[in-house]
Formats: structure tokens, C-alpha cells, sequence
């Protein structure tokens, strides 16, 4: 294979094909605003929610759906809508009663999910809700592109913001409940982005992969960097990488591979090799038993 | 008495009862401590002590009566017996104590001219050279050390330590206790929950002695004597969850009230001079039962 075929191999099918770029651009939108919420997710063992929430925004979309069919801005603000309901009763039911997070947010999602899949039973067809799970990242159009833009300028300059008391609250959250009244606010301001990036994620990749793009590159970081100055932008280069490969494999793939599935697989293979090899806390790194230092 | 509780640094109690579902950990508590006064607060495990710091700083909300904490509640320092801090997560020593700038610098003004301060601050605690270090490779006495950096930083005018020195060795202790009273000459209210008789006794001006309701409370000389200790220990018995509701207020109106003002820095149970009426079964409650009956 010559130099000329590699390039054609990788950059061809974004020069020839508009739908490939449109995909691109979506994809590594998404790949700044969700990896960094994904990163402060694991680390306050909060992976898991954002699967929940995933779940939450379902009805919410659905019933955009149910209204107005397959139209984004439908979709999106139902989403919202139903995410953000969630999110915030989840908070006021932590605050206010004996419930922790994670029972409080169970709770509200599992409502939320049911009534979902039952709007979308009322009148969608298998085809529908195949739409919704896994997104249609190759037919992203202006609208959604615009949305996803939005969407990753809004969280990157959201988390500028937030991220001292954000990350206090995360260290210590006692003592940033005795120095100011911030972590509540600050707190469901962070699950609101995740909300949005979620909505957003679901338009090109559907909710049960938006997920994986959120979280997978952040957990692939944790093999590579220590610190949240090297998590954050590693966690970024992993979800574009992951993009990228993930729309190249299904371009050129002899059988008809879904991109969605595609790119999140591609991160999930990028996981296993960190895991592997990667050199903070990586499998082989554990079985090579350094020389200890002096002291 | 409310001019003085508006003073900075002083904490006022008024009947404050504290507990968890109803049943009080703290009983009743009455008195003041005064600005600038370094206060012990000790009794045996269950007494009410970090309930007590806890309800000052108000993470807990009274049951009853109140506690009012100089002008603004946040500017209080609080060391929890166990914090909740995530050592997991990936931060360093600098980064950690830069957070008792909180006040001052708020979320948004930058730290880096601040270094120089940060750096002191760790080397006032004997932890130079730490700055770059995460703080899950800390030990448990250098990470105590880094939650003082971080109490130093907060410059408040009250300073709540919960058992400060459980599982720290003496030289650290020592380190610490001198830091202690520094911010006693600097004339800030610290109240500590201690266990250890020994040091309360060497370094600590005044006392209170707590078994859920206050048994003495004064200069640490003329409180921390056996009979008093004995009967904080005799005191400190299990829930009821039959207990009946508690009818303190209908006592106090039989009671006239008259000896409910304290002398300033002293709390109303005094020195065993018999004012403690809920051992003297004055107390009364529905269907007349004990109210310390034995758990069933």
C-alpha cells in the first residue's frame, strides 16, 4: 500500500462524501463537551448515572416524537425537558429526604424510562425506536450540526466556570457546604450538561451510545494521565480518535456496519488496549515489578 | 445577651436540642462561649460532641432552642472527625489546602499569585516540599497536617476541630496543638472534641463536659474533676426509641427560669451546683415513664 493509498484510505471518504464530513464535525463536537463530563463522572463514581439519565430523556423524546415525528427540534426539547425533570427531582428528593443520590435518581429514571417505551409503543414501528437507540450520525443535518456546535461551546465554557466549586465538591463536599451555598446550584448545574450533552449525543449517536462516547474515552484516561489537567484532554483525543475510526471502519467495512455502534466500539477497543497497556495502573505495567526507588 | 452573641467569635446556645429522628444527642444546652475562649468539649463516645460541632457550623438543623454563631455562620472553620474527603481523587497538596481560599477568591480569581501564601501556609505545618504531591499518597498525620494548612488559609475567627489528633502521633499532635494555640493568642474561638484528658488539661482553657446534656462546663481546672467525669460516663446511656416526647418547656415555666442567664463563657449547668434537674426527675413525661428507662 502506498503513501497515496493510506491517505486515500483515511482522509477519501471525508473529501468525497459531504454526509462523512457533516458526520466528522458532529462527532468531534460531541468529542469536546462529552468526554470532560464523563471525566468528572467517574471520578465521583457517578459512571453509571449518566446511563440513567440516558434512560430519562427517553419519554421525553418520545413524546417530541409522538408530536411532531422525526423532528429534531421536537425531540430536543422533549428530551430536555424530560432529562432535566429528572435531574432536578432526583436533586430536590437527595436534599430533602433520608434517599442518597443513586436510589433517588434510580427511581426517577426507571418512571421515566417506562413511560417512554410506552409512548413509543403507542405509535412508533421497530424501526423508530431502533432510531432513537442508535441515532443516525450519517444523516446529520444543518440543524443538528448547529445544535451539537452549540451544544460542546455551552459546555466547555459552563465547565470554565463551574470547575473550582465543581471540583471541590467533588473532593470534599462538606467543606464547600460550610464555606458557601454553591454545591447545590453547581451540583445540578452539572447534570443539566450532562443532560444536554446527552440530548445532543442522541441525535447523532443515540442515547444508549451517547453514553459510551461520554464515558468510555474517560475511563480509557484514567490509564494515561494522573491529574485532571492530563485526564480532561486525553479523554478528548480518545473520543475523537474513537470518532474518526469508528466512521472509517464502518465506511469501508464490507458488510453494512452502523457507524453509531462503529465509533463507540472503537472506544471500547481503545479501553481494552489502555487497560492493557496503559501506563498508570495498566494490566502489564502491574505485572513488571519496578526496582523501588530509594526513597 | 444579644449584643453579645452578635460579637464575632462568640457562639450562643438557647435550650439547643440536637439529635437524629427525634431523639436528642444533644439536650438541652444553654450558655455562651465567648469570643476568643479555647474550649474542649469532652465526654465518652455518644456524648454529643461532634453533634454539637455539627450543629454549630449547621450541618445538622436543632430540634429545639437555637445556636447562634457570630454575625455570619460561613465564617467558621470546621475539621470533621471523618471527613468526607475523596483521597481517590486525583488532586494535589496545593491544590487541596488552596481551597480554605474559598472565601476571598470565590470560584472565579485566579490562585497563582497566591502561591507564595499556599507555600507558607504547608510550611507552617511542617509539610514543605509536598506542594506537587496527590493527596491519596499522603499519610493519615500528613493529611491531617494538609487539612490544617487549609484551616490556617481560612483565616476564620471560629475554628470547630472534631477529635483532631485520633490517630496521630504525638510529635504531630504537638506540631498541631502549638498551631491550636497560636489561634488562641490570635484571639479566634477554637472548640475541640478531645479525648484525651491529658492534653485538655495542658493546653486548653476551658471545658465542657458532655453526656448528651451538659454536665459542667467552666475553666478545665474546676471542671475535669472524677465526680464529674464519673458521672458523664454514668450518663451516656443508649436510646430509648420508646422514649416519650419531651416536655422541657413546661418544666422551665414551673421553674420560674430564674437561673437560666449564665455567667458569660459558662454554661448553665455550672459546676454541680445542682441545676441539673434531669437527674433529679423533675422531668416529666407521658405515662410517667423514666425518661432514661432502659433500652427494651
Amino acid at each position: 500500500m502506498t503513501f497515496a493509498d493510506c491517505l486515500d484510505f483515511l482522509i477519501g471518504p471525508f473529501v468525497e462524501f459531504g454526509f462523512m464530513r457533516r458526520a466528522l464535525a458532529g462527532c468531534l463536537a460531541l468529542s469536546l463537551s462529552a468526554p470532560p463530563l464523563g471525566v468528572f463522572l467517574m471520578l465521583r463514581r457517578m459512571s453509571l448515572m449518566s446511563e440513567a439519565m440516558s434512560h430519562a430523556i427517553l419519554p421525553g423524546a418520545a413524546a417530541g416524537f409522538l408530536v411532531a415525528g422525526l423532528s429534531l427540534p421536537a425531540m430536543t426539547l422533549g428530551g430536555l425537558v424530560a432529562g432535566l425533570a429528572v435531574a432536578l427531582a432526583a436533586g430536590l428528593v437527595t436534599r430533602s429526604t433520608v434517599l442518597k443520590e443513586d436510589a433517588s435518581l434510580a427511581a426517577f429514571y426507571l418512571i421515566s424510562l417506562a413511560g417512554g417505551v410506552f409512548l413509543v409503543s403507542l405509535r412508533g414501528s421497530q424501526v423508530d425506536l431502533l432510531h432513537i437507540l442508535f441515532g443516525t450520525v450519517l444523516a446529520l443535518d444543518d440543524d443538528a450540526l448547529t445544535l451539537l456546535g452549540g451544544i460542546a461551546s455551552l459546555t466547555l465554557v459552563a465547565l470554565a466556570l463551574l470547575y473550582r466549586p465543581l471540583v471541590i465538591e467533588c473532593v470534599d463536599p462538606l467543606f464547600l457546604r460550610t464555606v458557601s451555598r454553591a454545591g447545590g446550584p453547581v451540583h445540578s448545574a452539572f447534570l443539566a450538561l450532562v443532560v444536554v450533552n446527552l440530548v445532543g449525543g442522541f441525535q447523532a449517536l443515540g442515547t444508549l451510545l451517547a453514553v459510551g462516547l461520554m464515558l468510555l474515552p474517560a475511563i480509557t484516561a484514567r490509564f494515561w494521565a494522573a491529574d485532571l489537567s492530563g485526564l480532561i484532554p486525553v479523554a478528548m483525543l480518545v473520543s475523537m480518535l474513537s470518532s474518526v475510526t469508528g466512521l472509517l471502519v464502518s465506511y469501508h467495512a464490507g458488510i453494512r456496519l452502523p457507524t453509531g455502534p462503529a465509533i463507540v466500539l472503537a472506544a471500547g477497543a481503545l479501553y481494552l488496549v489502555s487497560m492493557l497497556v496503559g501506563p498508570r495502573g495498566g494490566l502489564l505495567h502491574r505485572l513488571v515489578r519496578r526496582r523501588h526507588l530509594e526513597a | 445577651m444579644s449584643g453579645e452573641a452578635a460579637r464575632a467569635g462568640a457562639i450562643r446556645f438557647q435550650g439547643l436540642t440536637l439529635g437524629y429522628d427525634r431523639h436528642p444527642a444533644v439536650h438541652h444546652l444553654d450558655g455562651t462561649i465567648a469570643a476568643g475562649d479555647l474550649l474542649a468539649v469532652v465526654g465518652p463516645n455518644g456524648a454529643g460532641k461532634s453533634t454539637l460541632l455539627k450543629g454549630i457550623v449547621g450541618e445538622i438543623r436543632p430540634l429545639d432552642g437555637s445556636v447562634e454563631a457570630g454575625p455570619r455562620s460561613g465564617a467558621i472553620a470546621y475539621l470533621p472527625q471523618a471527613a468526607e474527603i475523596d483521597r481517590s481523587f486525583p488532586l494535589s497538596v496545593l491544590d487541596l489546602v488552596a481551597m480554605g481560599l474559598w472565601r476571598p477568591l470565590g470560584a472565579w480569581r485566579s490562585l497563582t499569585r497566591q502561591r507564595s501564601r499556599l507555600i507558607e501556609a504547608l510550611a507552617a505545618v511542617g509539610l514543605n516540599g509536598f506542594e506537587d504531591r496527590p493527596i491519596g499518597t499522603l499519610s493519615g498525620g500528613q493529611f491531617q497536617r494538609a487539612l490544617f494548612a487549609r484551616l490556617i488559609l481560612q483565616d476564620a475567627r471560629i475554628i470547630l476541630l472534631d477529635e483532631p489528633f485520633t490517630g496521630i502521633d504525638e510529635r504531630t499532635t504537638a506540631d498541631l496543638l502549638t498551631l491550636i494555640r497560636g489561634w488562641h493568642r490570635e484571639g479566634r474561638t477554637v472548640v475541640a472534641a478531645l479525648h484525651d484528658l491529658g492534653q485538655v488539661r495542658a493546653h486548653f482553657a476551658s471545658t465542657l463536659v458532655l453526656a448528651r446534656r451538659p454536665i459542667a462546663w467552666g475553666p478545665t481546672r474546676e471542671v475535669l474533676t472524677p465526680p464529674v467525669l464519673a458521672r458523664a460516663l454514668r450518663l451516656s446511656e443508649a436510646w430509648d426509641e420508646a422514649a416519650a416526647i419531651c416536655r422541657h418547656e413546661a418544666h422551665e415555666a414551673h421553674h420560674g427560669g430564674s437561673p437560666e442567664t449564665p455567667a458569660p463563657g459558662h454554661g448553665h449547668a455550672g459546676h454541680g451546683h445542682g441545676h441539673d434537674h434531669h437527674e433529679h426527675g423533675h422531668h416529666d413525661h407521658d405515662h410517667g415513664r423514666a425518661h432514661h428507662g432502659a433500652v427494651s
